[in-house]
């Protein structure tokens, strides 16, 4: 092969040029290195030099420069766990709401709050004001080594320790500490993704596979897509985060409100909100007048590899194994049975159902009375058709069975977790656990009953509107998914969706009259054409009888039959 | 036989180029209804919205025609043949009997064709067009008091119910059209040519 030294000398070009800017940044003075965004290199302050005893001293060191921060956490409710529903009046937040999951954080402190931005709350009179024990790592870990211990009260593991067969390495806090950096969908994700007890268990459209998704899991999250963390959406100023999974935003007015970052983090705030190309008849817009881009644009849920939970049945749970040890079962890798939790079903990469959202969300408190007999709405979706701010949109939801107070016909809370027999996960005694459980929940103004004794156990259902995983474009609902006999949108009232609700009178008279047309028009000309055959036939009679009085035509026919060719039989006859 | 010229070109272009698009219609809008699946609904209705803005299209210059040319009479109901036509079609096609009632350029249609005609023209077509359009601009009239009194549900019924006799009228129509003539299919020729060799026994009849 003969080589061209101009092509040579091109490519050498070439090479240079590229590089040679490459070369330039990496020398440059004004180039942060990449890790750091931040005018602070943390690495060399002397505060965060350690070595700390309790991570209690990592937050005052970070204090002594970073003052408002505990301050402004503090009135964050990944903080303090409240809020007030201006629309329906009621005080929420994890500290007064009732799940279906492990029921509530009465009781179960010291466990639940692994999951607190904060260092020990292990019980009632935890105190909310003090700064030292705010968990900044939890956020702004950026080496992936911070973890918080599933029993440590929100505390990171002080030594290497083993929780239920898994290892929980204690984080070198110094080492953290210089390290720290803006939050990321990891940091988000250690609690997050990790909500009801595991990775995907409480939320079908949050789990670990948002870590570096591929483009077609999230869109935004990607990589190769928009490259977002959690973050972009759900901004953060002076710590608090928007959105909200008790109050959603939904904006209100007409406004256009394209890059409008006070809408975040509703679509709009970016998309606007006409976002769709208008074609011919700009029906994608005008979908989106009342149905929320989740709607369409997140076709399915859990859709990342990962099972969420979709039924959790506590009236099972207590069996245990010959070594007394609380049995397990599992089907397809996944428990099914746990002898501490009760009965399991699990779902993966399926349709979401649909309702009306105004963006509230009404929970049954352990105050309200609850109807035995039917499902406990845990907590559900306000709004209705006729309400202009509610839109259709997707959620996911999970059935339960759970205790409730047969005589006060409310909710229960059990003590689950704890060193004492009063824990459920060690006495194994529902009476015990729901009475502690009870106190438990006095103490922190959740109800000022008391456990009656008499408890059984009651169906339920809680709803989690599905907002992530966003689809690319491409991989979006089709319209026939709702636009047809067993459509999405099925049972969803107000609604009159084309191509899945019928006409059932209308339709039964109009084919019954096509097919009598039908049949009248064929009956019709099948009469015809017999008649008409047999007319034909009469008249080849007649002519037949014609042609044999006649002669000259049996002798034509004969001339033709006699082996002349055809062309001159043709010119003959 | 004198050929005679029934219709005119532009009649000729109408009927088929309406033809075509109510077939259009009719398939994307019994498949957008569930009845079977082959474009899929997306696809389905964006040709049913296509072809109905050019159906209206092409109405509204046919109605600029018929106005300008006075052949809208030909459309007008008439009472008088309308028996004879019907016992014709109940008996006397079957003994090959001739139609009391023939095609001319100034009577195009005979009385049973003039009331399907204008049936189809004054009570199906514009109950389609009115159900469609409300059906289209749902989303001008959803919050206003018009949903209030007019659920989306009750165009769709209308839409639905007209699309049924409109497929019970072509039935009948294609059928009667294109088998009745002499020869059979003199009619569907002349719709086709524009040139009918009918005798004026109609007529003649009529006198």
């Amino acid at each position: 092969m003969r080589i061209n030294p101009r092509w040579l000398l091109g490519a050498l070009g070439l090479t240079l040029s590229l590089a040679a800017p490459a070369l330039a940044l990496a020398n440059s003075p004004l180039q942060p290195s990449p890790r750091l965004a931040s005018t602070a290199d943390h690495s060399r302050f002397e505060q965060l030099s350690g070595p700390f005893a309790d991570a209690t001293e990592v937050t005052e060191a970070c204090l002594e420069c970073h003052t408002e921060a505990a301050k402004q956490i503090h009135s964050s409710i990944h903080w303090h766990y409240e809020l007030e529903q201006r629309e329906t009046g009621q005080v929420l937040g994890k500290r007064h709401v009732i799940n279906n999951l492990c029921f509530g954080i009465a009781g179960n402190y010291q466990r639940c709050s692994e999951c607190h931005t904060g260092y020990g709350w292990e019980d009632a009179e935890f105190d909310f004001s003090a700064e030292e024990r705010v968990d900044c790592l939890v956020c702004h870990d950026t080496t992936g080594t911070y973890v918080k211990f599933p029993t440590g009260a929100g505390h990171p593991p002080y030594e290497d320790t083993e929780f239920r067969g898994t290892l929980f390495k204690a984080p070198d806090l110094a080492e953290v500490a210089q390290n720290i950096g803006p939050s990321s969908i990891e940091t988000c994700g250690s609690c997050h993704f990790e909500g009801g007890g595991g990775d995907a268990v409480k939320h079908g459209d949050l789990d670990s596979s948002l870590i570096d998704p591929p483009r077609s899991l999230d869109v935004h999250m990607a990589a190769d897509g928009a490259g977002f963390t959690c973050a972009t959406c759900h901004e953060f100023t002076g710590h608090i985060q928007l959105g909200s999974r008790y109050q959603l935003t939904l904006p209100e007015d007409e406004r256009p409100v394209a890059a409008d970052p006070a809408h975040k983090p509703a679509c709009v705030a970016c998309h606007g909100r006409r976002p769709h190309d208008q074609l011919l008849h700009d029906r994608l817009n005008q979908h989106s007048d009342f149905i929320a881009c989740e709607t369409c644009h997140i076709p399915e849920v859990a859709r990342g590899g990962r099972a969420t939970k979709t039924l959790w049945d506590w009236s099972e749970s207590g069996r245990m194994d010959d070594e007394g040890r609380p049995l397990i079962e599992k089907e397809d890798g996944r428990i099914v049975y746990d002898g501490m939790k009760g009965r399991f079903a699990w779902r993966e990469d399926y349709a979401p159902e649909y309702r009306w959202f105004d963006g509230n969300m009404r929970y049954t408190l352990l105050t309200d009375e609850i109807d035995p007999d039917d499902v406990v709405m845990i907590n559900e979706p306000q709004g209705g058709p006729d309400q202009p701010r509610a839109q259709i949109w997707p959620f996911t939801t999970l059935k339960g069975r759970q205790p409730y107070d047969k005589e006060h016909n409310t909710l229960l809370t059990a003590k689950l977790f704890g060193s004492d027999d009063d824990a459920y996960w060690r006495g194994y005694d529902w009476p015990r656990a729901l009475t502690a459980g009870m106190q438990e929940a006095q103490k922190i103004g959740q109800t000022e009953a008391d456990f009656s004794g008499e408890y059984g156990f009651v169906d339920s259902l809680m709803h989690w509107p599905v907002a992530h995983m966003v689809a690319p474009a491409d991989e979006s609902l089709a319209c026939q998914a709702c636009h047809e006999r067993d459509g999405r949108m099925a049972g969803l009232p107000g609604l009159y969706v084309p191509g899945h609700d019928r006409h059932p009178r209308i339709e039964q008279i109009g084919w019954s009259a096509v097919l009598i047309a039908l049949i009248a028009v064929l009956g019709h000309g099948a009469i015809r054409y017999l008649l008409y055959r047999r007319r034909a036939a009469a008249a080849t009679t007649t002519g037949e009888r014609a042609a044999e009085a006649n002669p000259s035509g049996s002798t034509g026919s004969a001339n033709q039959s006699s082996g002349t060719s055809g062309t001159s039989g043709r010119e003959t006859s | 036989m004198k050929q005679a010229r029934i219709f005119s070109p532009f009649e000729i272009f109408w009927h088929w180029a309406q033809s075509a698009l109510i077939f259009g219609l009719l398939l994307s809008g019994l498949e957008m209804n569930g009845l079977y699946q082959l474009l899929g609904f997306e696809y389905a209705f964006n040709t049913h919205i296509v072809l109905a803005g050019l159906l209206i299209a092409l109405w509204a210059f046919a109605i600029f025609w018929h106005v300008t040319t006075g052949e809208w009479r030909n459309y007008m109901p008439t009472g008088t043949g309308l028996l004879p036509m019907l016992a014709y079609y109940a008996y006397g096609i079957f003994s090959g009997e001739s139609k009391p009632s023939a095609k001319t350029a100034a009577s195009k249609h005979n009385p049973l064709q003039r009331l399907a005609y204008f049936a189809f023209k004054a009570a199906i077509a514009p109950a389609l067009w009115l159900s469609g359009l409300l059906l289209l601009t749902y989303n001008l009239w959803r919050d206003t008091w018009i949903n209030q009194w007019l659920p989306l549900s009750a165009p769709a019924a209308v839409h639905v119910a007209a699309a049924l006799a409109l497929l019970v009228f072509l039935i009948i129509h294609i059928y009667l059209a294109s088998t009745t003539g002499t020869p059979w299919y003199a009619y569907l020729r002349s719709m086709v040519t524009g040139y009918s060799n009918e005798r004026y026994e109609g007529e003649k009849n009529r006198s």
